[in-house]
């Protein structure tokens, strides 16, 4: 079956055209500096300031591979590398012809075809690239590893198109397994199916559905519960941020304070999106929803946001976290995590969910969006462990984008102004100017 | 005899098994892991390319590794191969084909991807030499026998087969002739200035071009060897002759049936023969010409993988099916160490009203290159010795990309451009 493999990410908008990749190809492929040598080409735009890439995709169905009458080149299946065997070549050239990327090119110097070859897994190119314009993405190991696990959801529902919510429990259950007890209050993860219907539920794990008031104590009891007949049993809250933040709040801060031992997601979606786009203490200032709407009166929420990840650091939990779908890998780093902590207490995982329905974008732009939020510093990705008492950021970000690359995207933010966007690009840095305290929390102490 | 009566089912049936073939039958398995599949091909071992042969001539590549696949491939795509199977008829109603042995293929689905032959033309005299072609790896271990012998031989033909074995001929101490009827060689794929060059590589390294006479009569010569005159006289006399004057599709077995056939098999954009449940690609189908309005044969390696999985896909019902773009030249030409590719209409000289010619020849430095515009878009490439992406200038060929606002830029730095206009248009 289809294997997923680590690959080169390039984002044009961070190269500054220094070619160092370039030299640092050529220098490890034949140890002189000649751009010819070089596997991954730099192409500069008419555009100043603007860049392109020249290197091999490692297609998964590649032309040069059915264009070989050598057999030298082939997709190896452990690295998903196309290897080109020198030793088989002809130097017919089809390739070039065959390759729509130039990812395969005749090197003018030897006159025989090159291409890249991933530095056998450790992509030198990658390394050298300072302005961080390409990334070694490694997320293809979580996929590998997902198709051994088995789904625990049902495999029809009926989310949005592009529902982060889908990505969010397919992935959690999978990996939090199924010795799971899940409760997941009214919202839009219940209403798209995951409680069933019928009496027939939408999980292959015990399910239920409580208020939107008590989650987290309905939980606490039934861990308590199975801790008596000594079961070791996970309790997960899937719950939308209105039960979380809003008028679940209540339970769960007490829960928090007992150090209840389950693990509780908030999918922050910011808002009552299940019932109509309906603002709540996490929607963020500025933002439309059919309750703060844009008119002559008002322009969007005219309140910043609650943040709750660091209301939750203080109730001392075991593990707090925050975590954006956009960044598989660091969501499944903290998904162990938290699932130790939960055998101590409670754990805590915040995740930022773009909703194309009620924030209007496009689905299909849900991830990009996602990682957007990061790369703005709209969402910092960061965890904090009771154990070692300090907060760690887990995707620092050295050159935020500016928010207004975030906003922009979004059709709920369409109407602001050059000095609301301002407030917004204010309340984020100060966000992390707060978080940053807490990195340091242990060493004040 | 004992196969006589037997009739085997299966549900795709792949008749050939180069790279249309191949091609195909990679598609159909993506989408469907359980369906029985059959290649069946006339060659009496596992699939080669045909464009390998040269190189098999030449000592270059040994024929046992020049294989695409091996027996544990079709074993672990559970695809029955039969090799050394020439498919003999084919019966529309019933839905069989039958072979060589007397055995018979029931299909649900059938490709026939059974590429081309050597085309022999009907010169006086031409049965009474034992002359060669290069199409099939037989021919191929033929002629390199036959060169251990031999001190001379003629090579009748003007295409990249003729000159690659002209070349193999030079390249193994053989005094080689090529006899080119017209007034230049490599005439679909080269304009006259880029032909010269070429020709004067070839008189460099050896080969003798007879060029602008056609062949009067063949007759043997005394020593055993062949003896060709030509219209202008002139006779020319060698140890062994070779034809290379095209390759004709391979349809004869379709003889009494209701496919429709031109020069070869007529099909669709899906490459959907004229009957129902029947496909054809590669050298052996007549596709939509990407510049020609009617349908047209490009019998290259490029155009038969591409055929031969639009095939496939058609055939599984993949929903990611993009008919074909049209078939138009696409070849790759190296000799003595030297690289040039041709690429649509790269013959045009002159420009007009709508179409823009931009050339570069350099003698001194062996490099020459062509670009042909039509209404802004590039319509034709052909390039020797230059440092080119040809795979990006196919695409912005079949894209038909605008580059009215680049066209400087890109005539004075084709690569650099080109690589640009990849990165946005199709990264």
């Amino acid at each position: 079956m289809g294997k997923g493999y680590n690959t080169i990410a390039f984002y044009p908008d961070k190269c500054d055209g220094c070619n160092d990749c370039v030299k640092t190809c050529s220098y490890l492929h034949t140890e002189t500096v000649e751009p010819a040598h070089s596997r991954i080409q730099i192409v500069a735009d008419t555009i100043p300031g603007s860049y392109g890439i020249a290197q091999c995709r490692q297609c998964g169905e590649p032309r040069c591979v059915m264009d070989c009458p050598a057999k030298a080149l082939a997709k190896d299946e452990d690295s998903g590398v196309i290897r080109w065997d020198e030793t088989r070549c002809v130097n017919c050239q089809l390739c070039t012809l065959a390759c729509s990327y130039a990812g395969i090119t005749a090197n003018p110097i030897t006159g025989k075809v090159m291409k890249c070859d991933y530095c056998d897994g450790d992509p030198g190119c990658v390394k050298a690239c300072k302005p961080g314009a390409l990334e070694w993405v490694t997320a293809a190991d979580i996929f590998n590893k997902w198709g051994e696990l088995e789904d625990l959801f049902v495999p029809g529902l009926s989310a949005c198109l592009g529902c982060n919510s889908e990505l969010l429990i397919r992935h959690s259950l999978r990996r939090i397994g199924p010795n799971t007890v899940v409760a997941t209050p009214p919202g839009c993860i219940p209403g798209v199916g995951t409680v069933g219907v019928n009496g027939l539920t939408g999980t292959k794990t015990p399910v239920f559905h409580p208020l939107l008031t008590n989650t987290a104590s309905m939980l606490a009891g039934a861990r308590r519960y199975y801790n008596r007949i000594g079961r070791d049993v996970t309790m997960l809250a899937l719950a939308g941020d209105g039960g979380t933040a809003d008028v679940g709040f209540q339970s769960l801060s007490g829960a928090a304070e007992r150090g209840e031992q389950m693990i509780y997601i908030c999918v922050d979606n910011e808002g009552y999106m299940n019932t109509g786009v309906q603002r709540s203490s996490t929607t963020p200032f500025g933002a439309w929803t059919s309750t703060t709407p844009v008119g002559a009166n008002l322009r969007g929420k005219t309140r910043d946001a609650k943040y709750l990840p660091v209301i939750m650091l203080m109730h001392n939990c075991e593990y707090v976290a925050t975590a954006s779908l956009a960044f598989m890998e660091d969501y499944y780093a903290k998904l162990d995590k938290a699932l130790q902590a939960s055998k101590k207490g409670m754990a805590y995982i915040h995740v930022f969910s773009p909703c194309p329905t009620g924030w209007r974008f496009p689905p299909n732009q849900l991830i990009e969006i996602g990682r957007k939020a990061v790369e703005a510093n709209l969402v910092p990705l960061w965890e904090y462990s009771l154990e070692e008492g300090r907060l760690e950021f887990t995707h620092p970000i050295d050159n935020p984008l500016p928010v207004k690359e975030f906003l922009s995207l979004i059709g709920k933010y369409r109407h602001l102004n050059e000095s609301e966007i301002d407030h917004i690009q204010k309340t984020s840095e100060q966000r992390i100017e707060i978080l940053t305290s807490f990195q340091h929390q242990r060493a004040n102490q | 005899m004992q196969d006589k009566n037997k009739i085997s089912k299966t549900q795709y049936l792949i008749i050939g098994s180069s790279h249309a073939g191949l091609a195909a039958l990679e598609a159909i398995r993506l989408q469907d892991e359980n369906g029985t599949i059959t290649m069946v091909t006339r060659e009496a071992c596992l699939p080669y390319s045909p464009t390998i042969l040269p190189y098999v001539i030449s000592g270059e590549v040994a024929a046992e590794s020049i294989h695409l696949r091996d027996q544990s491939y079709f074993d672990r795509l559970s695809v029955t191969f039969k090799s050394g199977s020439a498919v003999t008829g084919i019966n529309l109603d019933q839905k069989w084909v039958s072979l060589a042995s007397g055995e018979k293929i029931n299909y649900e689905k059938l490709l026939l991807a059974t590429g081309a032959d050597a085309a022999i033309p009907s010169f006086p005299g031409i049965d009474s030499i034992p002359y060669q072609v290069v199409r099939t790896l037989e021919d191929a271990l033929k002629l390199r026998q036959s060169f251990q012998k031999a001190k001379s031989a003629i090579v009748i033909g003007a295409g990249l087969i003729a000159m690659h074995t002209a070349e193999n001929l030079a390249q193994s101490g053989l005094q080689a002739t090529l006899i080119i009827r017209r007034q230049v060689s490599l005439f679909a794929y080269f304009d006259g200035a880029a032909a010269r060059m070429i020709e004067s590589i070839f008189s460099d390294h050896g080969v003798t071009l007879a060029i602008g006479s056609g062949v009067s009569k063949i007759s043997p010569s005394d020593d055993g060897g062949c003896q060709v005159t030509l219209e202008s006289g002139s006779v020319i006399s060698a140890d062994l002759l070779l034809l290379a004057t095209g390759v004709r599709p391979r349809i004869n077995y379709l003889e009494g049936s209701d496919i429709q056939v031109d020069r070869g098999i007529l099909v669709n954009e899906n490459m959907q023969a004229s009957v129902k449940d029947v496909w054809a690609a590669g050298d052996v189908a007549q596709a939509p010409g990407f510049f020609d309005a009617g349908k047209t044969i490009n019998a290259t390696l490029p155009n038969a993988s591409v055929q031969g999985r639009i095939a496939g896909m058609d055939m599984v019902k993949d929903p990611a099916l993009k008919p074909y773009l049209g078939s138009s030249g696409l070849n790759v030409f190296n000799f003595f160490g030297h690289h040039g590719f041709s690429l649509g209409l790269a013959t045009v000289t002159e420009s007009t009203d709508d179409v823009e010619v931009n050339t570069v020849y350099l003698p001194s430095s062996q490099r020459y290159q062509k670009l042909v515009f039509k209404n802004n878009r590039l319509v034709g490439v052909s390039a020797i010795n230059a440092r080119l992406d040809p795979g990006i200038l196919r695409e912005l060929i079949q894209r038909q990309v605008d580059l009215a606002d680049v066209k400087e830029g890109f005539t004075s730095a084709p690569l650099e451009t080109g690589r640009l206009l990849m990165s946005k248009l199709w990264r």
